[in-house]
């Protein structure tokens, strides 16, 4: 028995040791002007082209004498970062910095838990250099409060060149009918028209760049970003955009629900499906197999959409910290986000465009080029929009209602005329 | 005997008491603390984070005017009634057959039982790949030459939730078998002997004499499913995560994605709450009935 009261007292002690430990390491780097020995990052860019990109930074900071402390949480979006965010958070013992996206941006200032980059961003100029429509999510009540590093834009189809070449079908494509006859005519010959998997957010995806097509760049703005207009939202517009939405559910093969993004692309590039509807991270997949732009896939904007541009930015929020060392490090690290040589590199191998306006394009390929054109040429037209799908148009809980809508419909749960009313109930009920 | 006093605590009294300090004490912080907190939470307006300003009853009613907690609720009742009742009607069955025939159990037995030694995860991606008609049972069928076989009820909004059933039920039969076997060798020999005595055939034995006899065991698997069923999640996240669209949305799935993805923490809190009711409402009298068995 007395052994048996031993082991549990040093299981006692055992478990809580690291709770006393981690309050008294807070404390030891408390005050002063030095600068922290490590700074920890929360991020989800897991996968091999992310990986690496990130490792561009990595390199940067610890060249400065600041050990990255990686705190990977995998998972697409980064729902499952943003709930370990969310634990830390409560548990009052944040990460340094954290990649975040649009609305999650604004959720946590609002909180009042994220710092302020105020002086660095005046030293740095930062205002004249990132497009208004991102400085949107970079900045909270006049403060600086994240570092954007990318901008990805969502509305795209990558094409199979080959099976394009073999049916006649010209690309790019402009016109939803001639998106459709394309459609069609890759059906009749048997394969899959367009490769799709039924996550909520990829049906998003294809939802938002559909209404863009409907309704052009305005009625985009006020059904697709907060404030969510509800004329807009119940107009005839919207009718057709979802009756074009079961058009291209006529498209798909029986078997897209829950299927990953990259295995749907993975159809285009093998060569069983024709089209992909998805983000310009895509590319990378295509990039990755060794298939050449223009010669075995092809990417051009949904149709009908052209000269607008749908993005989402990732962006590095710095949480409040109290000991000046450990601000200062987050300085460093934000500082270093934001130098144009970085968003270059970093770009360069991610296969996204810098969120800076001012970087040479030189190091690019004819994509990326096109790309930053693109984004440079939306943002002077005032045609830059936020992603819905991807957290930039609405907070989460109002982008997760159109998905609850617009997967329902895309399932068949909903006719056209239904959903159009259902989305706007939803949408109101979740503001 | 040694008459204790109140006071004075004999040394094996002491370390039980020791032994069970960490226990005690972790329950009643992490399971009643954390209950009484997300009971709170339901009355606050808690978005992204917890925010302790009171509400009232705004959540609640939020909750049940949301299509996607109906949705929840339906699957649960479909999902419970038949999860429950085909899994002891089977149990009980597969019970039986190995009770009648003792030298089976010891090859029968492990052999249903194993599938509960797996995780929900592990049971879900394999059902997952088993159900996909582009690569598991109807992709098989086709290459063995029946082409007109079909099997994507996973893929379809209607009936996705009976597979979640299919799964479930794969999952826990052989754990109802057991509670059953236990119960069928806790019976009194007497009455079945004297059934024999008076002539019964086998299924008079099982349906008059030995099955009225088992209502413990029902009792217990009834409680256990039922606490399962409501608790139910990864098994629903690994096949189909909820999908196609909400079409196996439940309860628990609903209140991680108002709390953890929609911040919307107050309703998933009040979702949880409700949770716990339907929860209480089985348990509670079980226990109350032990106590008072006690």
């Amino acid at each position: 028995m007395k052994k048996l009261l031993v082991i549990m007292v040093m299981l006692a002690v055992v478990f809580s040791a690291p709770v006393f430990a981690g309050g008294q390491q807070e404390k030891a780097e408390g005050d002063g002007q030095q600068m922290a020995k490590a700074i920890e990052v929360l991020h989800w860019w897991t996968s091999g082209g992310e990986a690496a990109a990130l490792n561009v930074l990595k390199e940067k900071v610890e060249a400065e004498g600041i050990k990255w402390v990686d705190t990977p949480v995998a998972g697409g979006s980064g729902v499952q970062a943003m709930t370990v965010l969310r634990s830390r958070v409560t548990a009052g013992n944040p990460p340094a910095a954290v990649q975040m996206l649009g609305y999650d941006i604004l959720d946590w200032a609002e909180m009042g838990v994220v710092a302020n980059l105020n002086e660095l961003a005046e030293e740095e100029n930062w205002d004249a250099v990132i497009p208004d429509a991102i400085k949107k999510f970079s900045k909270y009540d006049g403060k600086w409060i994240a570092a954007p590093v990318n901008v990805h834009s969502e509305n795209w189809v990558w094409a199979n060149q080959k099976i394009c070449d073999d049916l006649g079908i010209e690309l790019p494509i402009t016109t939803w009918e001639g998106y459709v006859d394309a459609l069609q005519k890759v059906q009749d010959s048997g394969k899959v028209a367009l490769a799709h998997g039924g996550q909520p957010w990829q049906t998003g995806t294809i939802f938002e760049s559909v209404v863009l097509g409907v309704g052009g760049p305005e009625f985009y703005e006020k059904t697709m970003n907060v404030p969510m207009d509800q004329d807009a939202l119940k107009s005839d517009q919207m009718l057709e955009a979802f009756k074009r939405m079961e058009t291209l559910r006529g498209f798909v093969d029986d078997n897209f629900s829950g299927r990953d993004w990259n295995l749907a692309s993975a159809m285009v590039i093998k060569g069983q499906a024709a089209f992909q509807m998805m983000g310009d991270f895509a590319k990378g997949e295509f990039l990755r197999a060794d298939m050449v732009p223009g010669e075995d896939f092809f990417g051009f904007r949904t149709p009908g959409t052209k000269g607008s541009v749908t993005f989402n930015a990732d962006q590095f929020v710095m949480f409040e910290k109290e000991s000046q060392a450990k601000r200062n490090a987050q300085k460093v690290l934000a500082k270093n986000v934001m130098d144009p040589e970085f968003q270059v590199s970093f770009n360069v191998v991610k296969g996204s465009v810098p969120a800076r306006t001012d970087v040479p394009d030189d190091e690019f390929t004819i994509i990326g080029k096109e790309a930053m054109k693109d984004l440079a040429q939306a943002n002077d037209d005032g045609t830059l929009f936020g992603s819905l799908a991807h957290g930039h148009g609405a907070p989460s809980a109002i982008k997760e209602a159109v998905f609850d809508v617009v997967s329902a419909h895309f399932n068949g749960q909903y006719t056209a005329e239904e959903a159009v009313e259902a989305l706007a109930k939803a949408v109101e009920a979740a503001k | 005997m040694i008459i204790k006093n109140k006071w004075h605590l004999s040394k094996d009294d002491v370390v039980a008491r020791v032994v069970l300090f960490p226990t005690v004490l972790l329950s009643a912080v992490c399971v009643y603390g954390f209950i009484i907190y997300t009971i709170y939470i339901s009355f606050t307006g808690s978005t992204i984070m917890p925010i302790y300003e009171w509400v009232g009853f705004e959540n609640y009613e939020k909750l049940w005017q949301l299509r996607h907690w109906h949705i929840a609720i339906k699957n649960m009742a479909i999902f419970g009634v038949l999860y429950i009742g085909i899994s002891t009607v089977v149990g009980l069955v597969l019970a039986i057959l190995i009770d009648m025939n003792r030298m089976g159990e010891i090859i029968f037995r492990p052999v249903f039982l194993y599938p509960m030694a797996i995780s929900f995860i592990v049971t879900g991606t394999a059902w997952k790949w088993f159900l996909d008609p582009g690569i598991g049972l109807e992709h098989i069928m086709h290459l063995w030459g029946f082409a007109s076989f079909k099997f994507a009820w996973i893929k379809n909004s209607d009936f996705a939730i009976y597979t979640v059933v299919i799964a479930a039920i794969w999952q826990v039969t052989g754990f109802v078998m057991v509670i059953f076997l236990a119960g069928l060798r806790g019976i009194n020999h007497t009455t079945i002997e004297s059934g024999v005595v008076d002539g019964a055939t086998n299924f008079q034995l099982y349906t008059r004499v030995i099955i009225p006899q088992l209502g413990a065991s029902f009792l217990s698997a009834f409680v256990i499913l039922g606490h399962m069923a409501i608790k139910s999640y990864d098994l629903v996240i690994a096949l189909t995560n909820g999908g196609p669209g909400q079409a196996t949305a439940l309860p628990s799935t609903f209140m991680y994605s108002y709390t953890f993805t929609r911040s919307r923490m107050g309703i998933g809190a009040s979702a949880a709450v409700m949770m716990l009711i339907a929860i209480m409402l089985i348990i509670v009298p079980y226990i109350k009935k032990q106590v008072e068995e006690d």
